[in-house]
Formats: structure tokens, C-alpha cells, sequence
């Protein structure tokens, strides 16, 4: 038997290729000048769907939110073996924080419908918030668990994954359909493949090609228009539009999306250095040992 | 990320210099493909486009995932195991599993097999990335010759069985060439294919040193006729299965990824490849052409590697209270290496071309599409005019590549002088993995012989020639002179070499190729320093270098010297019979 799987992904600025220009003068993140990615765990999350395909058959969905280059990332999942991408993308979502965005995924994976795992990377290199999976799964009613680090098996509709917690794991069992958070050592992501570079490379959301076609000049012109859904109508018929959701799509509540639906409010931003605090010896012996595990247990590094 | 294609300035200078659009206008037949797989490309700018990205993706991950097992593979090899499987080594099954994910290892195959129809060329830069990271994978991702050998003469109903599977990189295969009697000379092979009543063939015989001789699909070269000599060879496949018995894996100086088999065949079922006969001469000879563009292609990558890590010691490593790259003697190596890869790697290309476009034409006679007469004499011409230049550039390129591979490797050893011996840094392994390069599908020595016969034809006269005539801009135009001199000189101790007979041919034919290839190299250069300044400043450092160096040599040639025949027992004396 096969399981449809839903991935939760986000495009998110390069944190690795941070460079002078990559805060603006108010503290925020200057998003133009850093490249932009798929968020790196959410490789790990698509890879481990991928698995499950291969194993079990089944189907893997990918569901990103954000602007409409966000297909970036999309175009790269197609690449690497995902069945349908949907960009769930809307004016009245931005500024959403953690609980706005998780509200809207849930939508979205409830419109999917037909789903019994849904996976996300553990933290977006973003935010580093690690809520929206979590988050996602109560708004679904479904149970979920975080920090895969090993699918130990999967049968009879139940799950049991190996998550990490930090200084040990634990075997958790679940029933379907879950949520479930991956971190990078679950798996190595597959490359992108040859033919399927070759492609999907062409695969657009609506939205992508009225941009491409319209350009500078009105997309409402009737000439131009003709020619956005006839280019329209030439991928849908080669299975190359992505599709494009927005709130009503997903019948989402207004009041839970965008900043009306974000309680999160940022007060202060402190910038804090960390600072060697100088060093402290023991003896090598027994004694300095277990002195030296005893500071560290009440310093709580270790326990 | 870090990209082995996008990184590697040279291979992104030719990539964007050379006409590719051509090469696609080849592989895809008038765009012909598009309508029926969905992701053949629609034009020529889609084709391109698609090489690119094809070449970004092996790139990165060549960078960020295969050169990250290259250590741990070189350090545990391959094992046969007691029931008789042969267990690469992990770092290698991981490459392979994620290679055959990537949908890359039908590189050059047809689309109707599920392949990518790339052009030899990409394929060649595809195979550098490759061994940059790892030279053993090469030894299987560089053999997809195989699958295209069963695709160029097989019949119909193989290709169907086989070619999807290598495509899928689902099976690997093998050349089943070599015995232990029969190396350089494959007419010795005394490995035996015999028929049923029924007509079904098998095979009975001892192969040695097989690369991936642990494969599944395997090209056997065995005697189906009464008769000896190459005419007396057919090309079979064979299943890996219990006929075939590994009986030993080698243990080798380098490429320890790659496993290197004996291979005993007791009444194993075969598949006759094409016609009776044609196994050896023509067959494996294309075969071989392949692979020794693959070769060339591996070589370049090791040295690659090599050259990136020697210069990046030197900027980094003090001495005498600055970077080693600032000491004279550093510096000129580093030059030299850099120089040197680039130059083999144009040649390499230059070798790639000349095969993609003999194949075509090669096609274009034989399909009996042209219909026009002086259309098909034209064709037909140039048809002839690749097909000896492939024949003189394959051997060129693989001779030239993977002397300068181990060079390289040599130097930059040198560039790191004791850090460079230890285990602690890489050309060690790139040093060892070198080595066997001028030695597998064909020696330096084979080589020589083959290239050799293509200068003294003229074909490498009528290049240079050809370059020669070429609009050439002011600033280039005195190089082009001396190489015009250069190619006169040659010219000029043809005449007298082709007067002393074959012998003497042969025992100069290093020589001679050597003056061939710095020409030809020189060409190369200077048709690059037309597109950029510092391929001028490149062009014009190595014929400065090269002309005396040419000179010297022509000397020599000329010089009518046969001490190596005549004075061989006075210096080398004979070897005592006990």
C-alpha cells in the first residue's frame, strides 16, 4: 500500500552567504541581498517523503507559502522527485508569524485532503523558531512527532520514528495520519535528476508567467492576456503549471492570517556578543573529575 | 555550496566559448525529439541550457557529496566476498545509488532508452567533475561506453532488454577484454565462445584485470572462429550469474574504489553483439576510442584536484618568512600545472568535437537521408576529414592528458614537500590514482603508435594548416607566425623519417607527437586568446615555451640516431638465463 505525503517547505534568505549588506538599518533582514533557498531541513523532510515513495509507493506532495518566486524552490522539488508543488501565495498573508503561517499550511494540507504524513524540516534557518510544524499539526487535530532522525517503520497505518532529543532518543509509536519534523541527520537529500532538470525547469505558476509575458505593460490588455492563458493552457496540458492558491482557495478565516492573525510582536532587538569567560583547571585525577562533573550537572551543561 | 563546474573557471570559459549550439543542432535532429519526451529540449538555447544545468547539478554534487567519501573509499577498496560478490566500497555504493538517482549514468544514450542524449563532449566534462572528486567512480560512471557500444551495434531486441536498465543505473557493466596472455595484444585472446545445436552461445575462458568485472552486464571479447588473429574474435554479453565466477579482486597501487576482477566464464550463456568477427576490429576498437576519451577526461580531473589543493597550500604554507607561492621555483611550478590543465583540457575538447561530429556524419552517409549528390560528396568529405582527426586526436588525447595527469600529481606533491608524502592530505591519493591512467585502455607507448600514424599522414599538418588561415587580430598574429614556423619544421622531418622505415617511426614516435601536440596545443591556446585576455597571456607563455622545446626535438628526430637498436647489448647487456 502506498501514503500520500504532504512536505511543508520554505524559500529562505542564505544565512551561510551573510555578507555587510544583510541587515537593513532597522535591524531587519535585508531579504534582496541575501540569496535565496530552500530552507535546508526542508530538503531533509522532502527526502524523507521521497523514501517513503520509493519504499512504499504512495505520493508526495510539496506545499511552500510566500512570494512568487517561492516557486524556486518548488521548481527544485519537482527536480528532485515530488508529484505535485502547489505555491500558496496572497497579498493578505504577509507579515504572518508562526501562528498565521501554520494556520494557513493546515489549510492548505486540509484542501490536499487525502494525506496520511505530513512532513516539515524541524526550523526554518530563518526564524529558527521551530513552531510552525507543530503548530500546523494541532490545527489539523493530528498527533505529531518532532525531531525524526530515523523512520524505523512504518505499517498497518502506524508510524515508529526514532527522535533525537538532544542527549538520547526515544521510540515513538503513532497512528496515521501525523505530522512529523525531520532534522538533517535523518537522511542525505537526493540530488536533482537529470531529466526532470530538464523539465520541470519550465514548470510556472500562473502568476510567474503573467509576470514573464505581461512584463512592464498592463497583464489586462486583452492581446496579453490571450497570450498569458494560452501559455497557461500549454503547460497545464503538459503537467508544468504549478499551482497557485490563495487564501479564499483555501478557505482560510481572514482574521487568523497575515497580521491580524499574528499575535507575535517584536519589542526589542538586542545585538549580544558572547564572551569566553576565562578558564578553569582541575586536577587529573578522580577527584578533580568528579569536581569538574559536578560544576558542569549545577552549570547545567550536562544532566 | 560548493560546485566543481561552476568553480572550475576553465570548464565555465569553454562551456561559454565554444559552439555548443552546433553540437546540440547535431544530437537533436532538427528538434525532432521534443514532441515525443517530454523533457527533450525544444531548441538549440533549451539544449544548452539543459547541458548547463545538467553539468551544475554533477558539479555540486561531485563537490558537496562524492569528494566527501573519496577519502574513506580510498582507504577501504573493494572486497570479494567468500560466497563470491564483490562488495565495493560503502562510500562507492552511496556515490552510485545517488548517481543513478540523479538520472545521469544514460548520459549519451537515446532518449527512447531513457537516456539524456548528450553530446561526447559534455559527457567528457561530466566525467572530469566526476574525478575530481573521486577518480575510482569514474570507473564506473566513465563506462557508460558500454551501453553505447550496445546501442551503435547490437540488435534491436538487446538494446531494448539492456539499455533502459543502464540508463536507470540499475546495471553497471564491464569490458571484458583482457587475459592473461592478451593485454596491449587483444588478437592473443584465447577465451572461447562455442554454440549449441540450438545456436545459443557460450562462453569458456579466463579474463583478468576487469575493471568492474563485478557488474552486471558484461562485453566479452572471446575466439567464435576456428581461425587466430583479431579476425577470429566476436564481441558476446553476458549476464553476471552463476557462470560467472569472480575469482579474484586486485590489490592495486590507486583507484581502490574501482574493483579490478578475474573473471572465470564456465559454459556461460552469452548474446552474439552485431556480426561474427567484427568483435575486435571493429567493435572493441570503438569501444576503446570511447574509453580513452574517458581516460583523457579522468586524467584531467585528478590533476585538477591535485593542481587545487597545491595551490592552495602554497598560498597559505610560510617559508623563509613568506607564502611559498612567492619562491621562484613554487611559482613556475604552479604555472606550469595550471598551464598544463589547461591545455589537455583543451585538447580534450578539441578530441570530443572531432567524435561528435564524425559521428554525425558518419550517420548522415549512412541514413540515406541526403539525397542530392554533391550534398552527399560534401557530406561525405567531411565525413572522412573527422573521422581521421578523431582517429589522431583520441590517442593524442589520451597520451598527452594523462602524462600530464601524473605530472601534476608529481609536482604537486613537490609543491607540498613532506605534508604532500603523508596520508594528511589528498595528492597523495591523486599521485596513486594517476598512475594508472597512462596505462589502462591502451599504454602511452599504444597510444603513440596510433597518433603517430595521423602525423605522419599529414592530418596534423592539414590542421595547422587550417588554423594557420584563420583571421587572426593583431596581437595574435606573430604567434601565429612562429607556430607557422613551428608547423614547418615538422613538416620538414616527416619526409626524412618516413625514408629510415617504421622502426624508426616507432622509436621516435614520442618525439614526433610531442612536437605534434605542442603545435596543436599552441593553436588551441591562441584560438582561446581570441575570446579573452588572460588566454592570450596563457597562449603566448606556452609557445614561448614550447618553441624551443619543438626545435630540440625536431633535431633529434632528425638527428637519424638508432644507438637504441644498435648499442642495446654493449649498454643494456643481456639478461642472464639461469
Amino acid at each position: 500500500m502506498g501514503y500520500n505525503c504532504v512536505v511543508l517547505t520554505k524559500q529562505v534568505p542564505d544565512t551561510k552567504a551573510v555578507t555587510a549588506k544583510a541587515m537593513k538599518d532597522d535591524g531587519t533582514v535585508n531579504r534582496a541581498a541575501l540569496p535565496a533557498i530552500f530552507n535546508p531541513e526542508d530538503l531533509h523532510a522532502l527526502e524523507e517523503a521521497l523514501m517513503i515513495k520509493d519504499q512504499y509507493g504512495g505520493t508526495v506532495t510539496v506545499i511552500t507559502m510566500g512570494p512568487p518566486n517561492a516557486c524556486n524552490i518548488l521548481r527544485d522539488a519537482y527536480e528532485r522527485g515530488a508529484d505535485r508543488c502547489i505555491l500558496v501565495s496572497d497579498r493578505r498573508a504577509a507579515a504572518s508569524d508562526t501562528l498565521a503561517t501554520s494556520y494557513i499550511l493546515s489549510c492548505a494540507v486540509r484542501k490536499v485532503g487525502d494525506f496520511d504524513i505530513v512532513l516539515c524540516g524541524r526550523q526554518a534557518i530563518d526564524g529558527d523558531t521551530a513552531q510552525v510544524g507543530p503548530q500546523a499539526a494541532e490545527k489539523l487535530g493530528i498527533p505529531q512527532i518532532t525531531y525524526l532522525e530515523e523512520l524505523v517503520s512504518l505499517n498497518n497505518n502506524h508510524i515508529v520514528v526514532r527522535r533525537n532529543v538532544g542527549n538520547g532518543w526515544e521510540l515513538v509509536q503513532s497512528k496515521l495520519p501525523v505530522l512529523i519534523t525531520v532534522i538533517d541527520s535523518a537522511n542525505v537529500p537526493r540530488s536533482p535528476a537529470a531529466k526532470r532538470i530538464m523539465k520541470y525547469k519550465k514548470a510556472r505558476a500562473a502568476i510567474e508567467v503573467k509576470k514573464e509575458i505581461a512584463g512592464e505593460n498592463n497583464a489586462d490588455d486583452p492581446e496579453i492576456a490571450k497570450q498569458i492563458e494560452q501559455k497557461c493552457n500549454e503547460l497545464k496540458a503538459k503537467g508544468l503549471l504549478i499551482e497557485h492558491w490563495n487564501l479564499d482557495d483555501i478557505d482560510a478565516d481572514l482574521q487568523w492570517c497575515g497580521r491580524d492573525g499574528s499575535p507575535t510582536k517584536v519589542h526589542r532587538i538586542q545585538a549580544v556578543v558572547l564572551k569566553g569567560e576565562g578558564h578553569k583547571q582541575f586536577e587529573p585525577s578522580e577527584d578533580g573529575v568528579r569536581e569538574l562533573v559536578h560544576e558542569l550537572i549545577e552549570e547545567h551543561t550536562i544532566g | 555550496m560548493a560546485n566543481f563546474f561552476t568553480d572550475n573557471q576553465d570548464i565555465v570559459f569553454n562551456f561559454n566559448t565554444l559552439d555548443l549550439k552546433r553540437l546540440a543542432d547535431i544530437m537533436e535532429d532538427g528538434y525532432r525529439f521534443s514532441k515525443e519526451y517530454d523533457y527533450a529540449p525544444e531548441d538549440a538555447e533549451d539544449a544548452v541550457d539543459n547541458y548547463r544545468r545538467i553539468l551544475t547539478m554533477i558539479g555540486e554534487l561531485s563537490a558537496e557529496f562524492i569528494e566527501a567519501n573519496a577519502e574513506d573509499a580510498d582507504r577501504e577498496g573493494s572486497h570479494l566476498q567468500p560466497d563470491g560478490h564483490v562488495k565495493y566500497a560503502d562510500g562507492i555504493a552511496k556515490d552510485l545509488d545517488m548517481l543513478a538517482k540523479a538520472q545521469v549514468m544514460g548520459f549519451t544514450l537515446p532518449y527512447r532508452f531513457g537516456g539524456l542524449n548528450c553530446p561526447n563532449l559534455i559527457y567528457s566534462m561530466a566525467i572530469e567533475i566526476v574525478s575530481r572528486a573521486d577518480a575510482s567512480l569514474m570507473n564506473i560512471f566513465g563506462l557508460q561506453g558500454i551501453a553505447e557500444t550496445v546501442n551503435a551495434y547490437a540488435d534491436e531486441e538487446i538494446k531494448q532488454q539492456y539499455l533502459p536498465q543502464f540508463a536507470d543505473g540499475k546495471v553497471t557493466g564491464a569490458m571484458v577484454l583482457t587475459e592473461p596472455d592478451a593485454g596491449s595484444d587483444l588478437q592473443a585472446v584465447k577465451t572461447r565462445a562455442y554454440q549449441d545445436e540450438n545456436g545459443n552461445w557460450y562462453i569458456n575462458g579466463v579474463k583478468r584485470f576487469i575493471t568492474n568485472g563485478c557488474g552486471e552486464v558484461l562485453l566479452v571479447l572471446a575466439r567464435s572462429e576456428e581461425r587466430a588473429g583479431g579476425l577470429g574474435l566476436s564481441l558476446f554479453l553476458c549476464e553476471k550469474g552463476p557462470h560467472v565466477k569472480i575469482r579474484r579482486t586486485e590489490d592495486k597501487l590507486g583507484i581502490h574504489g574501482s574493483p579490478t576482477c578475474e573473471i572465470f566464464f564456465e559454459d556461460t550463456p552469452a548474446k552474439l553483439i552485431g556480426e561474427r568477427q567484427r568483435g575486435l576490429v571493429t567493435y572493441v576498437m570503438s569501444l576503446m576510442n570511447g574509453a580513452r576519451v574517458g581516460i583523457a577526461a579522468q586524467a584531467v580531473g585528478i590533476a585538477e584536484a591535485a593542481y587545487a589543493v597545491a595551490r592552495d597550500f602554497a598560498a597559505s604554507r610560510k617559508q623563509f618568512g613568506v607564502s611559498i607561492d612567492q619562491l621562484p621555483a613554487v611559482r613556475d611550478m604552479l604555472m606550469e600545472m595550471k598551464i598544463a590543465i589547461e591545455v589537455s583540457r583543451a585538447l580534450l575538447y578539441e578530441c570530443c568535437w572531432a567524435v561528435d561530429h564524425e559521428r554525425w556524419y558518419l550517420w548522415q552517409t549512412e541514413s540515406g537521408k541526403i539525397t542530392d549528390k554533391d550534398k552527399l560528396k560534401e557530406v561525405k568529405n567531411e565525413s572522412r576529414k573527422f573521422k581521421r582527426l578523431a582517429a589522431m586526436l583520441t590517442p593524442m588525447a589520451k597520451y598527452y592528458c594523462t602524462e600530464m595527469c601524473n605530472k601534476v600529481a608529481f609536482d604537486a606533491i613537490q609543491v607540498l614537500g613532506g605534508s604532500g608524502y603523508m596520508r594528511d592530505y589528498p595528492v597523495e591519493r591523486h599521485y596513486r590514482d594517476a598512475r594508472i591512467t597512462n596505462i589502462y585502455e591502451g599504454t602511452s607507448q599504444l597510444q603513440i603508435v596510433a597518433a603517430v600514424r595521423g602525423v605522419a599522414s599529414g592530418t596534423a599538418n592539414k590542421a595547422f594548416d587550417e588554423f594557420s588561415a584563420m583571421d587572426w587580430p593583431e596581437e595574435l598574429k606573430d604567434l601565429n607566425e612562429t607556430l607557422k614556423s613551428s608547423a614547418a619544421q615538422l613538416a620538414d622531418t616527416l619526409p626524412f623519417v618516413k625514408q629510415q622505415g617504421t622502426e624508426y617511426m616507432d622509436l621516435y614516435g614520442r618525439k614526433i607527437v610531442d612536437v605534434a601536440c605542442d603545435i596543436y596545443l599552441g593553436y588551441l591556446l591562441l584560438r582561446q586568446a581570441k575570446h579573452s585576455e588572460r588566454k592570450q597571456a596563457v597562449a603566448r607563455r606556452f609557445i614561448t615555451t614550447a618553441t624551443p622545446r619543438i626545435s630540440a626535438n625536431c633535431d633529434l628526430i632528425k638527428s637519424g640516431d638508432k644507438s637504441t637498436f644498435d648499442q642495446f647489448d654493449t649498454i643494456v647487456g643481456k639478461v642472464e638465463q639461469e
